[in-house]
């Protein structure tokens, strides 16, 4: 390889100070979830838009597939809306182009594989990078098979947040965040995309174990749904991250406006939720 | 340790040890499943390498699921294909009525081996469904099945046979509503629950060590369709041809066939209303490579990879993916695969019923049809074996408002009409 022309670079960098400066005030990061297309392209924008001025430090825009195994009934049913709107990955890239020039926050891609891998590695981490955004969450790619993407994600400069659960080993762990960047995304518990009514306990055991294997931050997701879940999992984690129950604002709404509105009142709590953690976070093991 | 009906692939270079087939397979599968899926793959290496295992599953085999499946000539029915000679292995004819219990009691005894107490499963035609069904009563492990709300509304005694088995039946209303989205659910469910759940994975697809082990489990249809065939016709067949949806039942002829370079394998894929309407499920005919369920194969999809919504009159076919071995097969040259619409699938399905007074399953129909192809382009001094991979009396529904058997005292369709 010796092209002299400079691949656009994606915001990586911006990724890992907003997560500093997130742990300089002694706090966890906020990240949300919402998928891009959903209800339409525009009103995704909007709807994300609004959870950035709400305090959203961190936005995953999600590309919808026809087959998301790993979510649970309200992303599924957001996903089959917005491919039933026509949404394209062109889509989703100007999703992640309007969110960044919005906010100037960096914004991650959360797909499952097969779009990426067909579209074209190289092609998807480009047009990524040159719409500002800072990476993706890849929670189908194991480790093993990511050695194509994570190429193309140095090469432009994003993020390879791979996703963690209580079921991996230690060994893997030490694997999974030697090879990850940005930060590390620990499920919190063992299922699908959903809120659920307690978060479990396993999800700070998962977090110190895998702080014992890197420096990277530690964000937990699923089953967190409102301000009291997030406020004690920021008691315990670099970032907390929240879907579906966004993505709920959305689907119950009467009306688009009304929804949007929802998204940056659930917003508005959940970044305060973050901020009154009793515990500090914790500094990582080094 | 191969048994008595347990030929495991233990001389073969496939898959690599990273689950791959050429460039084909491999396990693209959430973290929460890996640990889950190396146990599965940890436990059936030494279950290979076990005597007992082998002995127990031979037993069952045998005594409760009638091996060896009898080899039956055909010639009223070859007489539509050419004049070739035609045997068909009868799967048919094993407990539960298809091959699938092949593999169901091999994966039952490896359940009992890893401790796990549950067991979910996918099912399309019902025949996997029921399959595993039968092994969980057998072996008194709890079971759900998923079943997309097509299938389970043209496939209702299979649902009534897996309830009468005691297998709770999930209905799934995603999606094209079959087994796509019957395999979606399942995994959502084995990411819950994968502690002390089994999931009963029915064909050679899934991420590694599935479409290996799942192979592994079938290769007694092809050992004994070939030793069945030199003793009664005394040399190998021209070719060797089964359905293909997800390929177990085909992988399953092919693979003791596959050193034998003289011996054609041939795959029927579901052309459904014809490949050009968009309306059908041939994978390998029209799909391009991709990622669904956990391993790369071929794949219908979009330039987006968005999966296609596929259609087969067959709900066992009815499947956007297939197992990745036989994408290499495909890719190597060394299985050829062709497309049969629902109409030849269904003159075959009379056609061996009026000839030989065996009712097939539709899927297995496809391979029947592909079967008459092959003759007529044999003529008379070829040799076929085919898989008849399961019965049709799960099929009576489709059947009967087909051919509008409940209308009148003649069918419309007359066996001799059975052309391509």
């Amino acid at each position: 390889m010796t092209s002299t022309s400079q691949p656009p670079t994606g915001n990586l960098a911006l990724l890992d100070s907003t997560l500093a400066r997130a742990k300089a005030e002694h706090r966890a990061a906020l990240i949300t979830y919402l998928p891009a297309g959903f209800p339409t392209v525009d009103a995704g924008i909007d709807a994300i838009t609004a959870a950035l001025a709400a305090g959203a430090d961190i936005i995953e825009v999600g590309l919808p597939h026809s087959d998301p195994v790993l979510d649970g009934p309200v992303i599924q049913t957001a996903d089959t809306i917005a491919l039933r709107g026509g949404v394209k990955i062109a889509d989703v890239l100007r999703t992640v182009r309007a969110a960044h020039q919005a906010s100037g926050a960096p914004i991650l891609v959360m797909t499952y594989w097969n779009p990426v891998d067909r579209y074209g590695v190289e092609r998807f981490a480009a047009e990524l990078a040159a719409a500002g955004g800072a990476g993706c969450v890849l929670p189908d790619l194991p480790v093993e098979e990511s050695a194509a993407w994570r190429e193309q994600a140095e090469k432009h400069g994003l993020a390879t947040v791979f996703v963690v659960a209580p079921s991996s080993t230690d060994e893997r762990l030490a694997s999974i965040t030697a090879h990850g960047s940005g930060f590390v995304y620990a499920a919190s518990l063992m299922g699908v995309t959903g809120t659920r009514a307690v978060a479990s306990t396993a999800a700070r055991t998962l977090v110190e174990r895998v702080r014992a294997t890197t420096d990277l931050p530690v964000c937990v997701g699923l089953g967190v749904s409102d301000a009291d879940q997030a406020a004690e999992v920021a008691g315990f984690a670099d970032g907390v991250i929240v879907g579906t129950a966004l993505v709920r604002c959305l689907l119950d709404a009467p009306d688009q406006a009304a929804g949007v509105q929802a998204v940056r009142e659930l917003t508005a709590d959940l970044a305060d939720g973050v901020r009154r953690s009793d515990t500090p976070v914790p500094q990582p093991t080094s | 340790m191969p048994g008595e009906f347990f030929f495991p692939d233990t001389e073969g270079q496939l898959p690599d040890t990273g689950g791959y087939f050429g460039a084909f397979g491999g396990k693209f599968i959430p973290e929460a499943l890996v640990a889950a899926v190396d146990e599965v793959a940890v436990e059936y290496e030494k279950a290979k390498g076990d005597p007992a295992f082998a002995a127990e599953l031979d037993n069952l085999l045998q005594h409760y699921a009638g091996r060896p499946s009898a080899l039956t000539e055909v010639p009223r029915f070859a007489e539509h294909a050419g004049g070739a000679r035609i045997f068909l292995k009868r799967e048919d004819l094993n407990h539960t009525g298809s091959h699938k219990i092949n593999n169901v009691l091999g994966q039952a005894l490896l359940i009992r081996r890893m401790g796990k107490t549950r067991v979910i499963a996918e099912t399309g035609a019902g025949q996997h469904g029921v399959a595993t069904a039968t092994a969980c009563a057998l072996l008194g492990l709890d079971c759900t099945i998923y079943m997309g709300e097509v299938d389970t509304e043209r496939q209702a005694l299979n649902v009534a046979r897996m309830r009468l088995l005691g297998a709770e039946v999930v209905t799934v209303r995603s999606g094209s509503r079959t087994l796509k989205d019957a395999i979606n659910e399942a995994f959502r469910d084995w990411v819950a629950t994968v502690d002390h759940t089994h999931y009963l994975f029915g064909t050679v697809a899934g991420p590694h060590p599935f479409p290996a082990m799942v192979r592994d489990l079938h290769r007694v249809i092809g050992v004994e369709a070939r030793r069945q065939l030199l003793d009664r016709a005394g040399r190998l067949p021209d070719a060797a041809v089964a359905c293909v949806g997800g390929g177990s039942n085909a992988i399953g002829l092919f693979h003791a066939f596959i050193p034998d370079t003289g011996v054609r394998l041939i795959g029927c894929e579901p052309a459904g209303l014809g490949v050009e309407t968009g309306e059908h499920a041939a994978t390998l005919t029209a799909g391009d490579p991709g990622i669904l369920h956990g391993s790369r194969s071929y794949l219908l999809h979009d330039e987006e990879g968005q999966v296609v919504e596929p259609y087969s009159i067959s709900a066992g076919l009815d499947y956007p993916g297939v197992g990745p071995e036989h994408a290499h097969l495909k890719d190597s040259g060394r299985a050829e695969y062709r497309a049969v619409t629902d109409e030849a699938a269904m003159r075959a399905m009379l056609l061996l019923s009026r000839t030989e007074g065996i009712i097939p399953a539709i899927e297995s129909a496809h391979a029947l049809a592909g079967a008459i192809e092959v003759g007529r382009e044999l003529g008379s001094a070829g040799l076929i074996v085919v898989s008849l991979s399961g019965r049709g009396d799960k099929d009576m529904g489709t059947a009967a408002t087909y051919f509008r058997l409940n209308e009148a005292d003649t069918v419309g369709t007359e066996p001799e009409g059975a052309s391509q």
